[in-house]
């Protein structure tokens, strides 16, 4: 198990290598205008621009460059250059808010989700399953951007019930936090709550089909325990699969339009500013940013999976 | 004359209701159960002979499911128990084994917690209590290294080692009743030949009384003492074991011995076969459902005779099939050997 996650760790190091490499490109490389006028900004003086291409070395080679790049990035001298702000700094600020959304989110969409799954599964072909299922499909269909403005227009400025967004750090009054937190975490949960409890599922009554939930039965197990140990542990495995990678990518990106919208000052927010002015350097942070969190969860993904699916441990996973 | 049956299962009928209309797939079974008897349930594939297993242990209660009869262990009628009831009976008194060893233990469980659970949902014992009833299990159906080998997973158990362990857990609790399901059908020939001779010599050591489903009439030669051949949900012969291997009444029985390999016999130069599939149960021909299988089939075979003993000498081995004793006799040796010539033109039913 420990040389599994030696590996797995190992394998998480080289994929983010590759990931910085690509930002590399895709930013310095590819783009045909001259990369320190992008980095710029519009307007910039050609001044500014001058001081950039001296301080990123433009004119040594490639790899050089590179050096240069990831060496501003964990040195937190990344900034953004209208005004001169450092970019690493704006992002751990903003870490504690948009963590506080994604795990929230991610605490209700995961309880709702398996809850609703396993009592459709339960009662599969039955009018609770019916409703459910009518409940989900509904959930997965509303869009963010549709549902976000919808909440917050009738819930917290007709019906004053929740405050109108902003954050509040849970360090300064955990109800207040959690509050002005409601509206914006069901709104990123609706959609896997839907997505999940069709998840669970489907994969619970494939699983219900399988000998060994038979065998469980002819031991004469009662149908609460076949349901919860056999049914349930051995259909949460792929499950567990698509949360490491939903969550990476809530704290990645789908917080990007929550956060803007309901003005939670988090990373997410912060690139959407960036976006809105086009500042590369805290866009090119948030991207590696991002990519750190969705490689990182990922791995804890398979060494859970490995715990969860003893097979897995044996055998070279997936992952390599 | 012979000790009371332990379990009694009286005109038996489960069918299934589907779009395309109902499946009768055991359509009226009756067989009696003693103490140390094993009785042999021989069919193809879809003859009904699993259903029959799975719904004495209720494994076939379903919305769909149409189930009438009896089944009576002890005089208590499992059909009409509750489903809490019958789950205490359920590994307790009745243990099954299933025919697919790879496929029948949860891959995420260690075998031997898997056993315990068994344990542990019929009898107050500490898990550790459990697991050491599980390494005596372990040695009693021959698995070596039984104290390291609680702890594997199945996946680190061959199939021959797994099938051993099911027995393990089958057994677990001393149940009266065995249902073995295809017990050897997924495993290689030597592996097969050993888990017989542990089931044998487990039926006579805790005088168990055993239910075999299979499809193959040399593991039924092994160790039946009744045997039932179904066909189509239905019963088309019953008998002792030497009644059914040296007396076969039913064309169907000349077709399952005759595609038997035996060392005995000279080798044939093209292994029999029964000609023709088994028919649709939504569609069944009228009157005997072999018919269009069947190179003998005559006039009267429109009309489905009933299971009743024609031998005057044997009360209890009893068949349906119109042909007479003698015409049977003749009819049942091809080159001298039980079989089953293919009929002339094999009509699909």
């Amino acid at each position: 198990m420990t040389r599994f996650i030696v590996r797995r760790l190992v394998a998480m190091i080289g994929v983010l290598f590759a990931v910085s490499v690509i930002v590399f490109v895709v930013f310095m490389v590819l783009p045909k205008q001259n990369p320190a006028q992008t980095l710029a900004g519009k307007n910039a003086t050609p001044g500014l621009v001058k001081n950039i291409e001296e301080e990123w070395g433009f004119d040594d080679s490639l790899p050089v460059q590179y050096a240069t790049m990831m060496k501003k990035v964990f040195t937190g001298e990344l900034t953004s250059y209208k005004p001169r702000l450092p970019v690493d700094d704006r992002i751990i600020e903003g870490i504690p808010a948009t963590l506080s959304l994604a795990v929230g989110a991610a605490v209700i969409w995961l309880f709702f989700g398996l809850l609703l799954g396993y009592l459709s599964a339960i009662r599969a072909g039955g009018w609770l399953d019916r409703i459910l299922t009518g409940v989900s499909i509904a959930g997965i269909s509303i869009p963010v951007f549709l549902l976000a403005p919808v909440l917050l227009y009738f819930l917290s400025y007709k019906l004053e019930i929740f405050p109108n967004a902003q954050y509040v750090p849970f360090s300064e009054d955990p109800y207040e936090w959690a509050r002005h937190l409601i509206l914006p975490w069901f709104t990123l949960a609706l959609l896997s709550i839907g997505f999940y409890s069709r998840v669970l599922r489907s994969n619970m009554l494939d699983v219900m089909n399988e000998d060994y939930v038979r065998t469980a039965r002819a031991k004469g197990l009662s149908e609460r325990k076949v349901m919860t140990r056999h049914v349930l542990r051995n259909s949460l495995i792929p499950v567990i699969t698509l949360f490491g990678l939903d969550f990476g990518a809530t704290i990645a990106g789908t917080a990007i339009i929550t956060e803007a919208i309901f003005s939670i000052d988090g990373v997410g927010y912060y690139a959407a500013e960036a976006v809105k002015k086009f500042e590369l350097p805290p866009i090119m942070g948030v991207a590696l940013y991002g990519a750190f969190f969705v490689v990182l969860l990922n791995a804890l993904v398979d060494i859970a999976y490995a715990y969860l699916d003893p097979r897995v441990r044996l055998g070279e996973s997936a992952s390599e | 004359m012979s000790p009371a049956p332990l379990l009694s299962v009286s005109d038996l009928r489960v069918g299934f209701a589907t779009e395309e209309g109902v499946v009768q797939a055991v359509d009226g079974i009756s067989f009696d159960l003693r103490p140390g008897e094993v009785v042999a349930i021989v069919g193809e594939s879809g003859s009904g002979k699993s259903v029959t297993a799975q719904t004495i242990i209720g494994l076939t209660r379903a919305n769909n499911a149409r189930i009438e009869g009896s089944v009576k262990l002890e005089g208590e009628d499992l059909l009409s128990a509750s489903d809490s009831d019958l789950r205490r009976l359920r590994g307790d008194r009745i243990g099954m084994i299933f025919q697919d060893p790879m496929t029948s233990f949860n891959p995420v469980y260690r075998i031997g917690d898997q056993i315990v659970e068994a344990i542990r949902a019929h009898r107050e014992t500490s898990k550790s209590e459990g697991k050491r009833r599980v390494v005596e299990l372990f040695e009693a159906v021959g698995i070596p290294n039984a104290e390291r080998r609680v702890d594997d997973y199945p996946h680190e158990f061959s199939g021959g080692m797994r099938q051993r362990a099911m027995i393990a857990m089958a057994l677990a609790l001393e149940p009266e009743v065995l249902i073995a399901d295809e017990p050897t059908t997924a495993l290689d020939v030597t592996i097969q030949a050993q888990i017989l001779g542990l089931l044998e010599q487990l039926n006579r050591e805790r005088n168990l009384a055993t239910i075999l489903i299979t499809h193959d009439l040399g593991v039924v030669a092994e160790v039946a003492d009744r045997v039932l051949v179904m066909y189509a949900g239905k019963v088309v012969e019953e008998g002792t074991l030497d009644e059914i291997f040296y007396d076969p009444q039913h064309p169907y029985t000349w077709g399952l011995l005759g595609s038997l390999t035996r060392i005995d016999r000279p080798r044939p130069h093209r292994l029999p076969q029964i000609a023709g599939s088994p028919p649709s149960l939504l569609d069944l021909p009228d009157g005997c459902p072999f018919r269009p299988r069947c190179p003998h089939e005559f006039s009267k075979c429109p009309q489905y005779p009933g299971l009743e003993a024609r031998l005057p000498e044997a009360a209890d081995h009893r068949d349906r099939c119109w042909l007479t004793p003698e015409e049977k006799k003749a009819k049942r040796l091809v080159e001298g050997q039980i079989g089953l010539e293919p009929p002339p033109e094999v009509r699909q039913a």
